[in-house]
């Protein structure tokens, strides 16, 4: 690493080593909407008003921590002491906070600054007579907690800990030192090798081998070569590749340039869904700092390769998420798959080859860099190593987003960190992988969860969504839900897809409304299968899953919509 | 010839709009950023409907004269993606989440109550101009479902009864109830 990084980097290491108090508020998406800006705000301001040296305390805005439906989260770090995490936190409770955890106010300071300014000491009122208050307890949230302990954090591994804004906190958390190391001590060769070696397979749903793709980029000749990051996160009920964005977009950034550099590319751009603005301005942020800073440019953290990155805004299409089709939005075109072959690392952008890997998939690289081939393939089974993040939703009592080892069981997934299915209802169908994917039936949640095993239970591990529905959801309703979606979202370009998609629904209407006839589940099967095999791109062959494994594990709810 | 203009792009006179709207200058902006290639339109769309709010004809007109993109595969790319609309939307605007883990947690109900209470289909505005409605695929606040974005702000774990109060209110604090309260029982 150069000397200007080092020096920053060493710089807020040692700011931060000094802090007696660290208060690190949840920023993310879902705590903003749970209230976290008013959090945020009266713990800034609160110790603003207390007027504490730098190495008091400080508040530290961070991206998510997992608990998304206990937002907004506050954890607080103080030298010596274990640490504190905090669930629903409003501006009341965070007055708390601070009179707890914070030394009495600085008010011979505070009374000799100039101003004598009523907003800060009334304030200071507050937070004292927050002293006297309990209750905060009830808040807080052990660490030890299954939803944590069972979770083994790679791409999320800091996760709470840093501030997605700040480039010299990524860097004081080992950030660019990954790319630091393959830029001075591999050859872009040893890159790929190291990749394949670790299994690591693509994230965004069809589970290709990371380090293949990139080896078939790198033995193309061509004067130029471009870098995809493939955020157009589609899938209802799936936020991983949003969060990871939002929580540390250098760690994409960096993902992205050490695929730049295995394979050749000068240029890369990320693509985000237009529904993420928080995550399109941090990536921005991190892209701008980062030029700032040296690391992006003409001459990448000083040595001879040149790179620059930008971020293009999806417009809201799902069917973007498949490569082929985000090269035609990136090219300013109806975003349209094509036929493959020619892959793009063949052709991709402008007809140049091109790597387009999936958020999660760039976020696993530094860590694989930095700790090596054989640690990230010791974990998980044996054709899918590594970790998984998913968004884990629906009925359950703590929804969030986790990260757990490969071959996990599902079982343990719900009733562990999920915590179960709250109130009466029972666990019915886990459902994963969104509109292409399927419902998993309570008999096989022993199922150790991989791509293989997902795969022959008719659904796919696809982006990650996880979506627990209870005894309440009506199954035949949920596959038209799934459909509408996908007649929705159907570019309209190949019959199959276009057509099959409509008719799949009306029958679907049809048995809903009561009008169900003889054979007609046999048709449905019949067009799924039409519909699956001839289908241009992944949306079509993967539209009649949600039907088809609900057939499969829940046909008694389909023939009891026939008549007797 | 958008690579003639690109080259010559900052010697050219600094005009506005003949119709005075300053607003204009923000897809000449955005148009110059990207030195006027034909494969800044989906970028250039977005700028637009950003400033406008919604695009109209004369603005995918304007667009397409300026990149030297044919009118027709303007529209055709304008249509193609959900986001852009050609319409105005209402003073008020409620969006209502309808990806899955939404729809498990009772998102058809919000939408339902909504089009009934203040009878407007989704996707449509109220006949006074006051209420836009409309769904989205997923705005990946999935852990705190449903969620419902209104005017900008999103809200979590909302019931539908609530929801309805909250807009009710809204509509009545400005005087507005007259028009949307007629067609309520």
């Amino acid at each position: 690493m150069n000397e200007k990084l080092t020096a920053l980097r060493e710089k807020e290491i040692a700011r931060q080593a000094e802090v007696e108090c660290r208060i690190f508020c949840c920023t993310s998406t879902a705590c903003l909407s749970s209230g976290s800006s008013e959090t945020l705000n009266v713990l800034e301001s609160g110790v603003k008003a207390q007027n504490y040296q730098h190495h008091e305390a400080e508040v530290v805005q961070i991206g998510c921590m997992g608990l998304c439906s206990k937002g907004p989260l506050v954890r607080v770090e103080t030298k010596g002491k274990p640490e504190d995490i905090y669930g629903s936190i409003d501006g009341e409770l965070a007055l708390q906070i601070l009179a707890k955890h914070l030394p009495r106010s600085n008010q011979s300071k505070g009374e000799s600054a100039k101003e004598q300014d009523d907003k800060p000491a009334q304030l200071r009122e507050k937070i004292a007579a927050a002293r006297k208050k309990r209750g905060l307890i009830r808040n807080a949230i052990n660490p030890d907690l299954p939803f944590y302990a069972k979770q083994t954090k790679i791409v999320l591994s800091e996760s709470g800990l840093l501030n997605p804004e700040s480039l010299p906190d990524y860097l004081a958390h080992d950030g660019y030192t990954a790319l630091d190391k393959v830029l001075n001590e591999m050859t872009p060769e040893q890159v790929c090798n190291e990749i394949l070696a670790s299994g690591l397979r693509g994230r965004g749903g069809a589970g290709f081998p990371t380090g293949q793709k990139w080896h078939f980029a790198r033995n193309e000749v061509s004067d130029i070569k471009y870098v995809i990051v493939n955020g157009d996160e589609g899938d209802p009920g799936a936020y991983m590749d949003r969060t990871i964005m939002e929580y540390n977009p250098h760690r994409v950034l960096e993902g992205m340039m050490i695929a730049a550099y295995a394979i050749g590319a000068s240029a890369g751009f990320a693509y985000i869904r237009g529904e993420y603005p928080i995550a399109v301005d941090r990536m921005r942020r991190a892209i701008r700092d980062a030029r700032r800073q040296g690391i992006l440019g003409k001459s990448v953290m000083g040595t001879e390769m040149s790179f620059n990155a930008d971020v293009r805004i999806g417009a809201g299409a799902f069917v973007c998420g498949e490569e082929t089709a985000l090269i035609q939005s990136i090219e300013g075109k109806r975003g349209m798959p094509r036929m493959r072959p020619p892959y793009p690392s063949q052709s991709g952008l402008w007809s140049k080859p091109t790597v387009i890997n999936n958020v999660e998939t760039l976020a696993s690289i530094p860590p694989i860099i930095q700790r090596g081939a054989d640690w990230f393939a010791s974990i998980g089974t044996e054709k899918s190593k590594g970790t998984k993040v998913f968004a884990l939703t629906g009925q359950l009592t703590n929804a969030g987003l986790i990260e757990v080892p490969m071959g996990i069981s599902l079982r343990e997934i719900v009733y562990d960190i999920g915590g179960d299915v709250p109130g009466d209802a029972e666990f019915k169908a886990a459902q994963t992988g969104g509109p292409s994917g399927g419902c998993i039936p309570a008999s096989h949640l022993d199922t150790p969860v991989d791509y293989e095993n997902l795969n022959e239970l008719g659904s796919i591990m696809g982006s990650g969504g996880l979506v627990i529905t209870d005894s309440t959801t009506s199954m035949p309703e949920f596959a038209r839900f799934f459909m509408d979606f996908c007649v929705d979202e159907s570019c309209g370009k190949c019959v199959p897809c276009r057509v099959g998609t409509v008719q799949i629904r009306a029958l679907l209407d049809k048995l809903l409304e009561g009008r169900g006839e003889a054979g007609d589940l046999e048709r449905l099967e019949e067009i799924c299968r039409v519909v699956s095999t001839t289908s241009l791109c992944g949306l079509g062959q993967s539209a009649p899953n949600p039907v088809l494994s609900t057939l499969r594990f829940f046909r008694e709810e389909y023939e009891a919509l026939l008549p007797s | 010839m958008a690579k003639k203009q690109s080259s010559n792009g900052k010697s050219r006179p600094k005009r506005t709009h003949p119709s005075g709207d300053e607003r204009y200058t923000v897809i000449d902006r955005t148009m110059k950023r990207f030195k006027y290639e034909k494969d800044a339109l989906v970028e250039v769309l977005h700028a637009t409907q950003e400033t406008f709010g919604f695009l109209s004809e004369d603005l995918l007109i304007y667009i397409s004269s300026n990149l030297r993109v044919p009118l027709s595969q303007v529209y055709g790319v304008a249509t193609f993606y959900h986001l852009f609309t050609f319409e105005p939307l209402g003073k008020h605007n409620c969006i209502i989440c309808t990806g899955t883990a939404c729809h498990v947690k009772g998102s058809a109900e919000i939408v339902s109550a909504l089009s009934q209470r203040f009878d407007v289909k989704v996707g449509s505005t109220t006949d006074d101009g006051l209420f836009s409605l409309s769904t989205a695929r997923c705005l990946g606040s999935c852990g705190i479902a449903p969620v419902v974005v209104l005017d900008g702000g999103i809200l979590g774990k909302v019931m539908a009864e609530a929801m309805v109060k909250t807009i009710d209110e809204i509509l009545l604090e400005e005087g507005e109830i007259q028009s949307t309260g007629e067609a309520s029982p």
